[in-house]
């Protein structure tokens, strides 16, 4: 699809096998009924994404990816997750969605025709003679695009639909790196300081609404209301 | 020719001999993780000799369906056993006669028939467990369906010896994305189709919430033994289907030799065995699922093999 690959076999090898379970923990993330689940495989997706730039980054050798690991591992493997464990009190992290609007099974089979679409999508994309660094990233980012897309839509809990933007940025960033890798790292930064803002400030409301409300199923909130009491 | 016939005697030998000890360690694993004190690992071998000198009871309303089942139930993983690679690398006698898929659909008519003779004497618990094993199984066949395919994409065949050969023996596509998720799919396959512990409780007695456990409920005797039998050695030849074809094709005799095979017996039995301590560790960290979650369980495993279909598929 590419002509001849920057990358040797072996790097070709470690990053395929970090795709695939990429994609897995964006479904996992999708179906997980536990909001602590979905967390964990949060974390899980962002350490993926930061050992995908790091295969990618090693050989023809990348300070702006290898930057790019850091400021992932730094963000979204530790900070993030602090932060949200910190704000959002532990009731929220025990809760688990029992009433979701599609019932996980036809979840997890539409999340399957999402990423399957995406294929498609993907390969109208990388049309010949596009320089792509890896294709499979670019498929599998934007198959967990669509995915963690799908899971804002679906989830009715604060958190898990936060967790669902993120893991869209993940997968952007996952397509991002293999189509400029040498992205100017300014914008890396801004990014990296912009998405634990996000977090905290989505995490600050989500601990208001479980303080005021008692529960953060934001599927619930269709009424305004406005004076009186909550 | 003659030396094959008898090499594949030799691994009927080995799956039936081997099976109720291979039971016996996976409880004493499991007994070992849960602190408790259980019997000795070759329990099994004294309850099938047990039960070979009880009488049989059956009940006046059964057919010959009840009666006949126990035997097919027990010749049905010997026949598999014939068409997989258990204790050589080389095809043997019958290796063509059947690829995986085949072995599979052998597999499911052994458990069609005991489905049939749970039914058949009219105790409604053995009508119930039926249904359920029947719910179980039917959303495990597109798994099993989508496993093979995606071997069969990757490898060019479904024929078990070859499968070996191409795909799992080059050290490089053990770690291939698509390979490692068909194996996360394939275990959580097993789990469902051997009634281990996410999906059903193999230890349970309680009737209401049996799965696997209730087809055999009227069965007494011989009936039983070769009902128990049977489920052990389909039990390992999952296993083995798992371990020689598609993880770990090390240790098998590359020629006919008499030494080569004789070594490789306890090297397949360790395997069995490590596989077995994994198996137990998955067991006693899972909890039962209720019955209608199980179909989440095996939807998981779906798209889990479909992924790996579109991994391969995305040519990584």
């Amino acid at each position: 699809m590419i002509g001849e690959s920057l990358l040797t076999p072996a790097q070709e090898q470690a990053n395929s096998l970090v795709l695939g379970l990429f994609l897995l923990t964006a479904f996992g993330m999708t179906v997980a009924r536990q909001v602590q689940a979905t967390l964990l495989a949060f974390v899980a997706q962002s350490l993926l994404l930061a050992c995908s730039s790091l295969v990618l980054g090693l050989h023809p050798l990348s300070v702006h990816l290898l930057a790019l690991t850091a400021v992932t591992l730094a963000g979204k493997v530790l900070l993030i997750p602090w932060l949200l464990r910190r704000i959002v009190p532990d009731a929220v992290y025990s809760r688990r969605e029992l009433s979701q609007p599609v019932n996980i099974t036809t979840s997890l089979l539409i999340a399957m025709a999402l990423a399957i679409a995406a294929y498609f999508f993907s390969v109208a994309l990388l049309a010949p003679g596009t320089p792509v660094l890896s294709a499979g990233n670019v498929s599998i980012g934007f198959a967990g695009l669509l995915v963690g897309w799908y899971q804002v839509a679906v989830r009715n809990e604060a958190l898990p639909q936060l967790l669902g933007i993120l893991a869209m940025e993940n997968s952007a960033f996952l397509a991002g790196i293999a189509m400029a890798p040498d992205f100017p790292l300014i914008a890396e930064l801004a990014i990296a300081f912009d998405v634990p803002l996000l977090a905290l400030i989505v995490g600050l409301l989500t601990r208001a609404l479980q303080e005021r409300v008692g529960s953060t199923d934001v599927g619930a909130l269709i009424r305004l209301r406005e004076g009186g009491e909550p | 020719m003659r030396t094959a016939i008898v090499l594949n005697l030799l691994q009927v030998a080995f799956v039936m001999g081997l099976a109720p000890l291979f039971a016996g360690i996976l409880s004493r694993f499991k007994e070992i993780v849960q602190s408790k004190r259980g019997p000795s690992i070759f329990q099994p071998y004294r309850d099938l000799a047990k039960l070979f000198a009880k009488d049989e009871t059956v009940s006046d309303q059964a057919t010959w369906i009840f009666r006949f089942a126990p035997y097919l139930a027990f010749a049905v993983p010997i026949v598999v056993t014939t068409l997989i690679p258990v204790l050589t690398s080389f095809p043997l006698f019958f290796a063509f006669v059947g690829d995986m898929l085949a072995a599979g659909f052998i597999l499911a008519l052994g458990g069609f028939f005991s489905v049939l003779a749970a039914v058949d004497t009219g105790n409604p618990y053995g009508a119930m467990g039926a249904s359920r094993t029947r719910m179980v199984s039917f959303l495990a066949e597109p798994v099993l369906v989508m496993v093979l395919f995606a071997v069969a994409f990757v490898a060019d065949s479904t024929i078990p010896y070859i499968v070996q050969q191409r795909w799992v023996t080059p050290p490089a596509s053990l770690f291939a994305p698509s390979h490692v998720l068909i194996l996360i799919a394939f275990v959580m396959l097993i789990l469902a189709e051997a009634g281990r512990l996410p999906v059903d409780n193999p230890t349970g007695h309680f009737e209401l919430a049996m799965i696997d456990e209730s087809k055999s409920l009227e069965y007494s005797g011989r009936g039983f033994l070769l009902i128990k039998w049977a489920g052990w050695m389909r039990m390992l030849v999952l296993c083995i289907v798992f371990l020689n074809v598609l993880v770990a094709p090390w240790g098998l005799a590359p020629d006919a030799s008499l030494g080569h095979v004789a070594a490789a017996v306890p090297l397949v039995a360790l395997k069995v065995i490590v596989f077995l301590a994994v198996l137990a560790a998955i067991e006693c960290s899972a909890t039962k699922l209720r019955l209608f979650r199980i179909t989440e369980f095996l939807t998981a495993a779906f798209v889990i093999s479909v992924t790996a279909m579109i991994t391969r598929a995305f040519s990584l």
